[in-house]
């Protein structure tokens, strides 16, 4: 397996779909090439970094005037039938 | 080096490269109780449809428009047109996946009336060349994320992926924040699969190339980029 071809396979390898002749000939490429396996683990942590940094949480005192606005918008519309999207 | 050092540093790559966990929604079964119960006028129903993805929502919002008022809106504009349009859901996908369809087609009319002078579009035309390749192939410190207060980290992040167009932001939230599955996302955007996953691909590799220079091994000092925590850093 070249470097480019990690590169193609990086996605699913991230993912867990590949089979396992392709992941073993891709993990025996990440245990020669010191590229590559950094890409590969600098690329996990990016995906781990920004799933657990809890970006964009939404406060719960504008949680519940959203959900309060969001119930009484339905309700209007409810009353005066329905809309397409 | 060694066949027998080589077998122990692939146990070792395997162990450490393992697949990304995605996050999990609730009960598939539970979703469509719900679902069936809002359609016969049980609004309650539907509130706890709202209780269940109103973050979720606000979160795809944000990272696609980039501002909190829009982010506000798409989430308010999105359950109504759920709400209004519940009968015609066939319920043969989840309603979330419906769900995030109608929120993402929200927050792009938003970014679209904010720059009118730019098409905005799953579609619009994203570069093939090999932009996404990896520049910077530096190794970065353990726990780099450490090196950073919570509030500096996010603005780091939110400062990176800012810099990326819609289309590779939009797969890169759904799929790798949000958790929704490649089959999921691309049902949610009307994209294929194959290019849910070169979108998704070149994301990656750009934010990783991105964030490289605030996370990357130091020479000296106590490895923090304090350029970059500043924000001076070019995107």
């Amino acid at each position: 397996m070249k470097c480019a071809d990690f590169l193609q396979e990086l996605t699913n390898y991230l993912d867990g779909v590949l089979d396992d002749k392709t992941k073993a000939e891709l993990e025996n490429h990440l245990s020669w090439c010191h590229n590559c396996y950094v890409v590969c683990d600098t690329t996990k942590k990016t995906i781990e970094i920004y799933r657990d940094s809890q970006l964009y949480e939404l406060p719960d005192d504008l949680r519940s005037r959203l959900r309060s606005a969001i119930m009484t918008k339905c309700l209007q519309q409810k009353r005066r039938g329905p809309q397409s999207v | 080096m060694p066949a027998l050092v080589l077998e122990r540093r692939k146990k070792c790559i395997a162990l450490q490269m393992g697949a990304i966990q995605n996050k999990v929604a609730g009960p598939v079964s539970e979703e469509l109780a719900l679902v069936q119960a809002a359609k016969r006028g049980d609004d309650s129903a539907f509130e706890e449809l709202v209780r269940r993805y109103d973050r979720n929502v606000f979160r795809i919002a944000q990272h696609i428009t980039q501002n909190r008022e829009d982010a506000e809106d798409v989430v308010q504009e999105a359950f109504l047109k759920a709400y209004g349009n519940l009968a015609q859901f066939q319920e043969q996908s989840k309603f979330y996946t419906w769900l995030v369809r109608i929120a993402v087609n929200e927050a792009l009319m938003k970014l679209r009336r904010r720059k009118p002078e730019r098409t905005v579009s799953l579609d619009e035309d994203i570069k093939t060349e090999d932009d996404s390749l990896p520049r910077e192939i530096a190794d970065w410190s353990p726990n780099p994320e450490q090196q950073y207060t919570q509030a500096e980290l996010r603005e780091i992040l939110s400062k990176t992926i800012q810099g990326l167009p819609p289309g590779f932001r939009t797969v890169f939230v759904l799929r790798d924040v949000e958790g929704l599955s490649t089959e999921e996302t691309a049902a949610a955007l009307e994209l294929s699969v194959p290019a849910v996953k070169s979108r998704l691909l070149r994301a990656r590799l750009q934010l990783r190339d991105r964030l490289s220079k605030y996370f990357q091994k130091r020479e000296s000092g106590n490895g923090k980029n304090s350029d970059a925590a500043r924000g001076d850093g070019k995107q």
